[in-house]
């Protein structure tokens, strides 16, 4: 059982210091606060929360683009948390990321050819017609043909999908075992988003790769993923599968997250949406308790706000919750 | 008897490249209380649109005609004077896309929601404020906003205020470029609640522009939907989302996932055509599962029995 996990994180910790000053005390803003993950091989897990809520940093800190406060990150059952850069060359070709704005994620000054060149190079692709091989492979696998044309353009001269198309082709170049897609649709237009969703469930079938999918959009992530985890202020809230969280969630806030996204209805239009007001906590003075407490329809006086809850598993079907309603 | 009409509407920019034809020729009317969408892919001409209606426009500009009447007044020839004064704001205002951004930060927020009423009205400053005292509670934020700087705001709250601006003086029409892009859907979801509020209580009409067809019907009664620089479909909410007629209209609401209902995604392959050298015919038709050889020609609006409108030889 063991063995079929990718990648774990125990207790993760990623806080950023904020110097107050000469004489002020230095402060902490706590962007992840103990999170606990586990991806299996060949899954996707959905990690979804408002802007602000650590997302981001937590799929950048399993990267290893940040060094975690605290905590551990086991990829393949070893422990990268304290690797430095030479010893993680190996991990930094099997673990890829794709960003969310394909306008700034390519070089302006660079070719289609030499943007995917470069971490052949890196990676120590010796022989140029092995890695123009490789490169024309990619192209066609992304869709990008006749890839005769594209290999000699630049990123200007690309739409904002065919741009996405390259930053995967980039992502995939190396054969990664696990990617990291943060909002990998969200700068896109509606008619194209579907379209590169269903491009990455393809290759990811075809290539048995892990997925981590940031994203604010419950919506898109109910067709690209099985589970999913809800983030709010730093912390995990909920997780299980995404189609029992929708139906039926949990924790007051995936409630409220679900409640704020419309479907495309005519009738929306005569009734409110039942959400509660506020927006989140500052992340350097998180409430204490629940940090969802001073939002919260359901808040119990005295419970809620001075006891933190526990992430605990509720039921079969490995569905878990961090609320004092279910503990 | 207040209603916009908008005839022909045409608004062509010149560029290094060529014309381009951002506006190409749209027409319709918004009547009183009632909201339009526009809705469509980035660069389909959406916002440009609003631009004109608001007579707000770039330079290069090389053609803007057609007809825009307000309650039977032409607005597009009035000398600028007359617009500033009697029209723009006053009449028609808009919520720019990513306008919360543009807040002045060492200005006090209250004194820049009263400045139009002194500049405008030639109010005094305490009846100003006061009056903007009265904008913000509409818009739900409490009072001490008034005293506060743009980096004290939340975006939640910071898009509040942009609202307040444009309801202090009391317009018939507001136009809204895409208000909540960069929120969370929580906050997104309040804003939503504060326009539909504002609309039931002050009878306002919205024209509601956005990319997002989900979105959209939190507000439509009516929607346009527009595709390189032309709208092919306009119709009322419920005709439109039930039924499309349009192949495009079809197919982008085929590509919107659902939260809360199983379908299967369809997307539109291709891309958008260039809007200087847009495709002779039928401009979709590049994209189009149903392109046949009449699409060659130019499609016209089609009134259908239903009393929609639809731009395509499938009904021609």
């Amino acid at each position: 059982m063991n063995d079929m996990k990718l990648l774990v994180t125990k207790d993760l910790r990623m806080w950023f210091s904020i110097s107050g000053g000469l004489f002020k005390k230095r402060r902490w803003l706590r962007a992840v606060d103990g999170v606990n993950l586990e991806l299996k091989e060949g899954e996707t897990l959905t990690l979804a929360g408002e802007s602000g809520c650590g997302k981001t940093t937590l799929g950048k800190t399993i990267l290893r683009l940040y060094k975690p406060t605290s905590g551990k990150i086991i990829y393949k059952g070893r422990d990268i948390t304290n690797l430095n850069n030479k010893q993680l060359k190996w991990y930094r070709r099997e673990a890829q990321v794709i960003h969310q704005d394909p306008f700034s994620s390519l070089n302006p000054f660079f070719t289609i050819f030499r943007i995917l060149e470069e971490p052949l190079i890196i990676h120590n692709f010796k022989d140029k017609d092995e890695r123009r091989e490789i490169i024309f492979r990619a192209l066609e696998e992304v869709k990008l043909t006749p890839v005769e044309e594209f290999v000699s353009k630049y990123p200007h001269m690309l739409s904002g999908g065919q741009r996405q198309r390259v930053v995967i082709a980039r992502a995939l170049i190396l054969r990664p075992k696990f990617i990291v897609a943060d909002e990998p649709i969200s700068m896109l237009d509606a008619s194209i988003r579907v379209e590169i969703l269903y491009l990455l469930k393809e290759l990811q079938k075809k290539y048995g790769i892990t997925f981590l999918y940031i994203t604010h959009d419950i919506a898109t992530a109910k067709y690209f993923s099985e589970k999913i985890a809800i983030m709010y202020a730093g912390k995990i809230v909920e997780r299980g599968r995404i189609d029992k969280i929708i139906s039926e969630p949990l924790h007051p806030y995936t409630e409220a997250l679900l409640a704020a996204i419309p479907d495309p209805d005519p009738s929306n239009r005569f009734k409110l949406r039942e959400v509660p007001s506020g927006e989140p906590p500052n992340l350097v003075n998180p409430p204490p308790g629940c940090r969802f407490w001073p939002r919260c329809p359901k808040f119990i006086k005295g419970l809620c706000d001075t006891k933190e809850p526990k992430l605990v598993s509720i039921g079969k079907e490995n569905r878990e919750v961090a609320c004092h309603l279910y503990s | 008897m207040k209603e916009l009409v908008v005839n022909s509407l045409k608004l062509y920019y010149r560029t290094r490249r060529g014309t381009v034809r951002a506006v190409d020729e749209i027409s319709f009317k918004l009547g009183r209380g009632e909201t339009l969408s526009i809705v469509g892919e980035s660069g389909c001409g959406k916002s440009s649109t609003a631009y004109a209606l608001m007579r707000i426009l770039p330079r290069n500009v090389k053609e803007l005609s057609g007809s825009v009447k307000l309650d039977g007044e032409e607005l597009l020839d009035m000398d600028e004077e007359t617009f500033r004064k009697k029209i723009r704001w006053k009449r028609i205002s808009m919520v720019f896309q990513g306008a919360m951004n543009a807040l002045n930060p060492v200005m006090k927020i209250g004194y820049q929601i009263a400045e139009p009423l002194m500049v405008h009205e030639g109010m005094d400053k305490s009846e100003a404020l006061k009056a903007a005292a009265k904008v913000l509670k509409d818009v739900l934020l409490p009072e001490d906003v008034m005293e506060k700087y743009q980096h004290q705001l939340s975006g939640g709250m910071k898009q509040r205020v942009v609202i307040a601006m444009a309801i202090i003086m009391n317009p018939d029409i507001v136009i809204l470029d895409e208000p909540t892009s960069a929120l969370d859907v929580i906050v997104q979801a309040n804003l939503m609640n504060l326009l539909k509020k504002l609309k039931w209580e002050r009878g306002l009409s919205y024209i509601f522009i956005t990319h997002d067809l989900s979105l959209a019907s939190e507000l439509s009664d009516r929607l346009a939907v527009m595709y390189a620089g032309k709208i092919v479909e306009i119709g009322t909410a419920e005709d439109i989302y039930k039924d499309p007629l349009h192949p495009y209209t079809n197919l982008l609401i085929s590509s919107v996932p659902t939260l809360r209902s199983e379908k299967t995604l369809k997307h539109i392959p291709g891309s958008p055509p260039d809007l200087v050298n847009p495709p002779q015919g039928c401009r979709f038709m590049p994209r189009c599962p149903y392109a046949k050889k009449v699409c060659n020609e130019a499609p016209t609006m089609i009134r259908m029995e239903d009393g929609r409108y639809v731009m395509c030889h499938l009904y021609g």
